[in-house]
């Protein structure tokens, strides 16, 4: 009980002290996550959109498909990605196993489906009526797609937060691709599974605080802005006079 | 203007639109009426190019609008859709009214101008910063008037720009829309059930029901003189007495009911099986039988009589039922009471005779 109280104190001060292990690590998880968030917003909102406004046979099934994949463990993406880039690997030619890059391309896949997912139901949410008023008054099909994104944009934006959530927490893939390298892949998760086996248990408190703390700020970020939605939403079913 | 041709459209097997021919000319306000499910919408969707018809053509300026989504987008922009429901973007009320000049690359101090002039015209100044979402029924289909004129279509489309307002409401747009035509050179094509918006709103009118162009004429051509049955019970004629022509001569025909004839103007030859209309504002009555020219006298009982605003609706009962309407002064000046025998008159010229 002792040894966990005075690591408990410990940890408080790695983090108030500014200790240079601490926040390098934490600043590079923070590249490589939002690195991966913002890559796969620019590629699934469009994907999820293009899926959304587009009727093809499949269509039904597409969309279950990439719902189950929500919960795609983590650690088989991980060995997926191993085996396309490691050096007998068809993708191999590029080098990058253990580095930066390729746990970003692996979050990539990992939080892939859950924006694209995530996109299609914001957009499912928006009345037809709103696309048809834009096309009425002229837009084109890009113009009108747009306003419609625009209309989703507070549950898209939900939808690439709980992405980044999934990108900062993973553990498996960052440690099966990165290699968990001092001072260059090791990130806040992979950090507190070495340190926790190696007894260093103050420095891993440290980092699992700053990790809850950086998950909270996100989920508190994302459910002010479903509030904000709900607010809207609420405001436009009052009654009229 | 606009022409439509042979237009059908079906949503699987329901056939909504039959056959649709229409012509609207520069500046011209068309109106079609019809109950609620006649197909109205449709047509104007199609007229919108926001559905392609089974089958047919629309012409623009002479033009067929064909199937490439270019083509349709060009033409597309030179024209603005108002919904029964309008549908607000989640954002200010000047920026609702601002999108359709944003897509079209207008900003600026232009575009600024264009909006503040448009929110005047509608009545909603001092309104722009507000949540769009946030306004009532009127003020909503205010700004989609508004977002509409903007963008100074030269075909207009009106769905039944009232259908869910209130009676204030209705009014307040109905002179909005009357303004908007008058200041400017657009033509509108509007839809209405409500027989009496079209007669104040259209210079030409077409009756959809069922899904097909029964009628077109002005106005009081389409209530005084209705080509059929339907057409007739939609515009309100409440007297529609089957019979069949016993008689003519001179252009004056004789319809002969069970137990009745009325006399009435027609070039329906002997034999014909036929309605006679007559309005009820057409039917005068009497206490006595008093000497008068109109050639249709009959004596009956009163059945009812439904008071509602100035006027008093009169049922009788003649041998065969007879509505008349006449001011509630004048029922109470006749001191009319249920059950009383009275003298209902109305002129051979009064009677409107439709094939059966």
């Amino acid at each position: 009980m002792h040894y966990i109280a005075d690591a408990f104190v410990l940890a408080l001060k790695l983090i108030f002290t500014g200790d240079a292990e601490v926040y390098g690590i934490t600043a590079r998880t923070l590249e490589i996550s939002i690195s991966s968030t913002l890559i796969s917003a620019l590629l699934f909102v469009p994907l999820g959109c293009l899926i959304y406004f587009n009727n093809f046979r499949g269509k039904k099934g597409l969309i279950s498909f990439i719902q189950t994949c929500y919960s795609l463990p983590t650690v088989f993406v991980g060995l997926l990605v191993f085996l396309a880039f490691s050096r007998a690997g068809p993708l191999g030619v590029f080098g990058i196993m253990f580095t930066p890059q390729v746990m970003v391309i692996g979050q990539v896949v990992l939080v892939g489906p859950i924006v694209t997912g995530l996109a299609i139901s914001a957009l499912s949410g928006v009345s037809p009526a709103i696309r048809e008023t834009a096309i009425s008054l002229g837009a084109s099909r890009f113009q009108s797609v747009w306003a419609v994104l625009k209309e989703a944009r507070f549950a898209v934006l939900t939808a690439v937060m709980v992405g980044f959530g999934r990108a900062i927490s993973e553990v498996g893939l960052a440690l099966m691709v990165g290699g968990n390298i001092r001072g260059y892949t090791r990130v806040l998760t992979t950090a507190i599974s070495l340190e926790t086996g190696k007894g260093e248990v103050a420095l891993s408190l440290a980092l699992g605080f700053i990790l809850v703390a950086l998950a909270l700020i996100v989920t508190v970020l994302a459910n002010r802005f479903l509030r904000v939605k709900e607010a809207d939403v609420a405001q436009s079913r009052a009654p009229t006079s | 203007m606009l022409k439509v041709e042979r237009l059908h459209h079906s949503y699987g097997k329901a056939q909504i639109l039959k056959n649709i021919d229409l012509g609207v000319e520069r500046g011209e306000v068309f109106v079609t009426i019809g109950p609620t499910g006649s197909g109205k919408t449709t047509l104007l969707r199609l007229v919108g190019l926001l559905e392609r018809p089974t089958s047919g053509s629309i012409y623009f300026e002479g033009h067929m609008v064909d199937n490439s989504e270019r083509h349709r987008l060009e033409i597309r922009r030179r024209l603005a859709m108002v919904s029964q429901k309008p549908a607000v973007f989640n954002a200010s009320v000047f920026d609702n009214v601002a999108y359709g000049l944003r897509i079209r690359k207008e900003n600026g101090a232009s575009l600024r101008d264009k909006v503040m002039n448009a929110l005047e015209t509608v009545g909603l100044s001092g309104y722009e910063r507000r949540d769009a979402r946030t306004l009532s029924g009127g003020e909503t289909q205010r700004v989609a008037l508004a977002r509409a004129m903007v963008i100074k279509p030269e075909l207009l489309l009106l769905d039944e720009p009232t259908a869910n307002l209130d009676p204030v409401s209705t009014s307040h747009i109905e002179n909005l829309i009357t303004d908007i035509i008058r200041k400017s050179d657009m033509t509108v094509l509007m839809s209405t059930h409500d027989m009496f918006q079209g007669q104040r709103l259209a210079h030409r009118m077409g009756v959809l029901i069922g899904g097909e162009i029964l009628q077109t004429g002005d106005p009081r051509e389409i209530f005084s003189l209705p080509q059929s049955k339907k057409i007739a019970e939609f515009v309100g004629v409440e007297n529609m007495l089957g019979g069949v022509i016993a008689a003519s001569k001179e252009g004056i025909v004789d319809i002969k009911m069970d137990g009745a004839v009325v006399e009435a103007i027609s070039n329906l030859g002997v034999g014909e099986q036929v309605y006679a209309c007559i309005r009820p504002e057409e039917i005068t009555l009497a206490r006595a039988k008093e000497p008068t020219s109109a050639r249709n006298i009959f004596n009956g009982e009163i059945i009812r009589i439904v008071l509602f605003g100035p006027l008093a609706r009169v049922e009788m009962d003649c041998g065969f039922p007879l509505v008349a309407l006449i001011t509630k002064r004048s029922a109470e000046e006749m001191n009319l009471q249920t059950g009383n025998r009275i003298y209902a008159s109305f002129k051979a010229t009064g009677v409107h005779v439709i094939k059966k």
